[in-house]
Parts: structure tokens; C-alpha cells; sequence
């Protein structure tokens, strides 16, 4: 019996043979039209501009690491094109769930530098307002939020907002029980949801053949009746037409949309990651070469989008942007010890009182002491 | 059940229920029966068949301000979705720091006792009173059920919500004025008495009044906990003090049980009221046996009143 949820066949939801691509490797534009709209110059120049200071941002986190200011970073330099294409193709009112891996992309939606990085320090297990920016906190277990982005996309769905929800994961995350309950649950109840697969080639040291044997990621969607899409997730150019694209499909009531992006972690997984020992150089450097900021670069020069003037101003304000979050980094925040008991109920419980009062003592012990 | 979640979808119609089998069929237990046919679709939601799946969307629908009410259908399946319960559920609110709140109800039919095969008699309260953020109940009569299900969804916290499923077929008088209802998350004393208190939660209550109203020789006081997760120290204590007597009840295995919880509480409040150690009495450390074997495994009256003996031999 045919389901009545999707009326079409399988290749209605198919992704392209291969990944969708504006740009070649050098940043000419490929021949041929797409099925996507192309986007426009004003947002390509946004995300280009989005993507240098989001590089700077990514480089001076790393720094902080290693000078110890922060716990750990997992980089997503060589991701910029998706971590910035995720941002841009929302709506403010549209909801991102990111996961540890996001941190340029939650700066690129406006958060505080240092707010979104009180995670990694160690101050806060989110430090930015989930509502003031419709972002949920950042997530460590891998596809827990894809279930939680079906869901929110659904109370949107009911309640006719017009919002829609986008979750990133990786490709090791696609593994994951929740990613298709989430891809299932979104697909029964129509939710407006994007799922944003970027593939960046390993699960920390596990490359992608021994995560699956799909003939893609994008391929797994349509098991589940998901529009589904794979893209050169290093052409700026195509993350944001097809990001764009798969935004106005759940937008206008199509339900969810899945993205495989390929693209390639340059930096290891994080700080106490040792990618040597399990990717080569040549490897890197081929990936190296499709940068997704020169390809849009080359792209928009050639097209008269893109002035020196424009780079350099791009270039001062990342180097504006990472000197500020240097000098915010080297503040030490009090913490407040007791904080820890404030909001595990509405209301704390008597048990939680009463360890509240014996860790009281135990600081007036301290403090008596100092 | 069915009276108070009626009434709760009724009071706010921000309050969902979602769960397998939960629309036409009304539960495998009945308790949503007629609530799709009342409210419709939207609102009483047949999901696809996985919890951690019902769970985490419930958690997204909370997000924006719906309440969900999840069935688990029956206790041995709420693993699939353990991980998004307590390392999401119960985590959101303190990770947030408060500005994310999540009105979660997971109901889940709880014990045995029914002559059911593998994974649908479990008694899986410890690993969810272990996780703070979490609210965990359990209701023992259906007044109770009545009330404490509209109190947990009114709860702005998520509440692990155990119904005993032995218990669904039980007849008794329904106190309707929820503004009476004693809050959920209090003990109490279900019957009066002065030799020694016998604490129990869910099925075990009834089994613990019988005991109770069978001895002849000691007046035994029964304190239903209700809230295992927080727990009503004041009246528990109390009534320890009072007796100086204790035993606790339980289906779930004695060992890392809930009970070690509360004799280990009991033992360093009322240290110098206590005239014997707090005896435990639960399930064995093993799988929950086969049906024909269940007699065997669940404490009964006699194993109350065994306890109760030998708290007075001490």
C-alpha cells in the first residue's frame, strides 16, 4: 500500500548524482544551470565578510586554548561555508540547534564571542539566552537535539508561525539512534526542519566507510520520505542556495530536509586530538585547496562584488573581533558556587537545600581560613 | 487516570499526550480512552514507535510551550529513551540556567503481578531518582491517580510519573477538589499506627495496609511516600520518630534499591529514636522472573509482616 504522507516516488527526494556545486575548486563558476536559484550578491558578500572574522574568531579560540583559557575547542576551520550558510539562510525568528562543533557559526548569529564560549571554559554549560537568540545550547552527546529540532519544528508547524528549526550534526552523529527518530518523528508530523549533516570526513579519528555503507549520507533521508540533498559543502556559493532552498521547502509546508555538505575539519577534532595519526597531509592539503573563502573571494572579484577595500575591511574587522575577545578571555569571572543549586527544579528541593547549606560551610570554612 | 488527565487537557490546552497506541486504541491500558475522540489528533498523538524519539520531540514541543504527557507503554521499554531523559530532560533547565523550562510528564505503568512475559514488570524507579532535575513519583490508589497526574502536569519541572499497573483495575472513592489535594510531592500517612512505620510507594502500598490491618500483635503505621524524588522528609521522620520502628517496601531488588536511600536517611536523622536497624523488603537481584514464577519474586503480605517481626526480635 502506497503512504499517503508522500505522494510522489523516491526519485522526487533523491539527491543529485553529485554534490550540488556553483564554483569549481579555484572559484569559477561551473557551467550549466542548477536546479537552485543563485544566491543573491548582498548575501554572498555577507557571508564572505561572515566567514573571514568567523576564520579569526576559530583561530584565536584555538589560541586561548592553548594558552589555557579555554578547556577545550573543537575547531571547525576549513567548515566555515557551512557554519556560516547555516546562520544566513535563518530567519531571526527561526530556531538553531548547534552542537559543540557550532561556535562560529552561534558568533555569526550574533552571540557573544565570550558567551558562547563559557561552555568550553568551563564558566556555564551555556552561557548565551537560548530565547533571546532562538539557538539551544550547544550539544556534546551526538544527535540528542536532532529529536528536540523535530520537535520545536512541529509546535511551530501547529502553531502556524511560519518559523522553521535547522539542526547541525556530523557525519558520526548520522549513526545515531536519535538522528533517525528525529529524521522519522520530523517526516510523520511535517515538521519545518533542517537537518544539516555536515561531513567532514572522520568521527574524530573513524573515517566516514567505517560509519556507513550508504551510498551517501543524503541518501538516508529518503528511507524515511525526506527531500534530501548533498552539496559541496566548501562552495559557499551552493551551501547557500541549496541551505536556501531547503529553508523556503519547510517554510511552505514540505516538511523536513536533509543536507549532506562534504567538507573537511582542517584542525584536529579538538586541542587534545592528534589527527596525524589517522589522516595524511596530502589529504589535508587537498582540502586545503578548496578553501572555501578564496573560492568566494576569487568568485565575487571576478564578478565585481568584491573590492580591496572589502577585504581589507573584512580583515580589520576580524582582527578588531579577535583583539576583543582576547581582552574579555583574560577577565576572570567569579563563579558563585552555590549558583550550581539554583536551577535544578523550579523550586529546589529540600535534599538540594540542605546540600546547599553544607557546601555554604564548607566556603565560610574556606573564607574564615583565607 | 483517564479523569485526571481529561481534566488537565480541559484546564490548559497547551497540554498534549503523545505515546504509542495512545489514540484510537486509548493505551494498551485504556488510560487515554476517549481522549482523541474528545480533543482529536492534534492533541492526543499517536507517534511513531520509539521513545527516545517520543521523548526528545516532547522536549522540542516543551521548548515552545506545550506540555506533553508521554506514555511509555510499559516500564521495561523506557530504555531506548533513558538517554534522552536524563541527560536532556533532566539537564535542560540547570544547563540553561533557567531560562529553558521543560514541562515534560512521562508516564510509565510500573511492577508486576499481571502474569506478563519478559520486560513489562519492571520496577525501574532508582535510575531515574538518581538523576537530578527529575521529579519522580509514584501514585498507589486512584484518588491519587487522579490528582498527582494533574499536579505533575501543572509542574513546571518534568516528572517521571509511575503508575502501578496491578493497580489500574482498583475501585475506590475519587476526590475531585484538586485545591483539597494534598501537593504531590508530600508523604502520607495512609493509615495511622504507633509500633512501627512501614514506608512503601506504588504497588506496594496496598500491599503494606493488608499487612498492616492482618497483624494482630503490632499497629503498624503505613506511610505512602508518593514523591521519591524529592522526598518528604518531615512526615517520613516523623513517624520514625514516633514508633522507632522502620521497614521499607519495595518491588524493585533490595540491593542499590530505593529503599537503601531512605533507610540510609532514616538511620542518620532518627539515629537515637531507632530501636532496631530499617529492615528492607523488595525484590531479589535477579531479572524479573518468569510470570509463573512472579509470586515468588514480589514481596507479599508475609514478607511485610516477616520484616516487622523481626524489627520487634532486634
Amino acid at each position: 500500500m502506497a503512504n499517503r504522507q508522500h505522494g510522489g516516488g523516491p526519485e522526487e527526494l533523491l539527491p543529485a548524482e553529485r554534490p550540488v556545486r556553483f564554483l569549481t575548486d579555484t572559484g569559477a563558476a561551473v557551467r550549466g544551470r542548477s536546479r537552485y536559484p543563485l544566491p543573491s550578491p548582498e548575501l554572498l558578500r555577507r557571508a564572505y565578510r561572515a566567514m573571514v572574522v568567523g576564520r579569526r574568531f576559530d583561530a584565536q579560540a584555538t589560541a586561548l586554548t592553548k594558552q589555557g583559557r579555554l578547556a577545550v575547542y573543537p575547531s571547525s576551520h576549513g567548515q566555515e561555508a557551512c557554519q556560516v550558510g547555516a546562520v544566513l539562510a535563518l530567519q531571526d525568528g527561526d530556531w538553531f540547534f548547534p552542537t559543540y562543533r557550532e561556535s562560529m557559526a552561534l558568533v555569526t548569529r550574533g552571540i557573544e564571542p565570550t558567551e558562547v564560549l563559557a561552555l568550553l571554559r568551563g564558566d556555564a554549560h551555556c552561557g548565551y539566552d537560548p530565547h533571546r537568540h532562538h539557538v539551544a545550547p550547544q550539544c556534546t552527546p551526538l544527535a540528542t537535539q536532532t529529536v528536540h529540532a523535530a520537535g520545536l519544528a512541529y509546535a511551530e508547524r501547529r502553531k502556524g508561525s511560519g518559523r522553521i528549526a535547522l539542526a547541525c550534526v556530523g557525519d558520526g552523529a548520522t549513526s545515531e539512534g536519535d538522528f533517525h527518530e528525529a529524521l522519522n518523528f520530523a517526516a510523520v508530523f511535517k515538521a519545518p526542519v533542517i537537518f544539516l549533516v555536515q561531513n567532514n570526513q572522520y568521527a574524530i579519528s573513524v573515517p566516514l566507510d567505517r560509519q556507513t555503507a550508504a551510498p551517501s549520507l543524503a541518501h538516508k533521508g529518503v528511507g524515511y520520505g525526506i527531500r534530501s540533498e548533498r552539496v559541496d559543502g566548501n562552495d559557499p556559493v551552493a551551501v547557500l542556495a541549496v541551505l536556501t532552498a531547503a529553508a523556503e521547502h519547510a517554510r511552505s509546508g514540505h516538511g523536513p530536509f536533509l543536507i549532506e555538505a562534504h567538507t573537511y575539519r582542517l584542525e584536529s577534532h579538538t586541542n587534545a586530538d592528534d589527527a596525524t595519526r589517522y589522516r595524511t597531509d596530502a589529504e589535508a592539503e587537498e582540502w586545503r585547496r578548496r578553501d572555501p573563502i578564496a573560492r568566494l573571494e576569487a568568485y565575487l572579484r571576478r564578478r565585481g562584488h568584491l573590492t580591496d577595500e572589502d577585504t581589507a575591511e573584512a580583515a580589520t574587522a576580524a582582527e578588531d573581533f579577535a583583539a576583543r575577545l582576547r581582552t574579555a578571555m583574560n577577565a576572570d569571572p567569579e563563579l558563585a558556587p552555590l549558583g550550581m543549586f539554583d536551577h535544578v527544579y523550579d523550586v529546589p528541593t529540600p535534599q538540594l537545600d540542605e546540600q546547599r547549606a553544607s557546601l555554604r560551610s564548607e566556603l565560610e570554612a574556606e573564607e574564615a581560613l583565607a | 487516570m483517564n479523569e485526571g488527565l481529561r481534566k488537565a487537557m480541559e484546564n490548559d490546552p497547551k497540554v498534549l499526550i503523545m505515546g504509542e497506541d495512545v489514540g484510537k486504541l486509548g493505551g494498551v491500558f485504556r488510560v487515554t480512552d476517549g481522549l482523541q475522540k474528545d480533543f482529536g489528533e492534534a492533541r492526543v498523538i499517536d507517534t511513531p514507535l520509539a521513545e527516545s524519539g517520543i521523548v526528545g520531540t516532547a522536549i522540542g514541543l516543551a521548548l515552545r510551550g506545550y506540555r506533553p504527557v508521554c506514555e511509555i507503554q510499559f516500564d521495561g521499554f523506557v530504555f531506548p529513551a533513558f538517554n534522552q531523559i536524563t541527560t536532556q530532560l533532566a539537564k535542560m533547565r540547570m544547563r540553561s540556567l533557567g531560562t529553558l523550562e521543560l514541562p515534560v510528564v512521562i508516564r510509565i505503568p510500573c511492577g508486576g503481578g499481571i502474569g506478563a512475559v519478559e520486560h513489562h514488570s519492571e520496577s525501574p524507579e532508582a535510575y531515574f531518582t538518581h538523576t537530578g532535575g527529575l521529579r519522580v513519583v509514584a501514585c498507589s490508589n486512584p484518588s491519587d491517580a487522579y490528582t498527582m497526574i494533574q499536579q505533575a502536569i501543572e509542574c513546571p519541572d518534568p516528572v517521571i510519573f509511575f503508575e502501578p499497573k496491578r493497580r489500574y483495575w482498583d475501585k475506590a472513592p475519587v476526590d475531585r477538589d484538586l485545591s483539597k489535594a494534598v501537593p504531590f510531592d508530600r508523604a502520607v500517612v495512609a493509615r495511622p499506627g504507633e509500633d512501627v512505620t512501614v514506608l512503601a510507594y506504588g504497588p506496594m502500598v496496598k500491599t503494606s495496609l493488608e499487612a498492616a490491618q492482618a497483624d494482630e500483635n503490632h499497629s503498624i503505621e503505613v506511610v505512602d511516600v508518593r514523591s521519591l524524588n524529592p522526598l518528604d522528609e518531615e512526615t517520613i521522620l516523623e513517624s520514625v520518630r514516633r514508633t522507632g520502628r522502620c521497614v521499607v517496601v519495595h518491588e524493585a531488588p533490595v540491593f542499590n534499591g530505593y529503599g537503601a536511600e531512605l533507610a540510609a536517611r532514616i538511620t542518620e536523622k532518627c539515629f537515637y529514636h531507632l530501636e532496631a536497624p530499617v529492615l528492607r523488603v523488595g525484590g531479589f537481584s535477579t531479572p524479573y522472573p518468569p510470570s509463573r514464577l512472579e509470586d515468588h519474586y514480589l514481596p507479599d503480605l508475609d514478607r511485610v509482616l516477616d520484616a516487622v517481626d523481626r524489627t520487634f526480635a532486634w
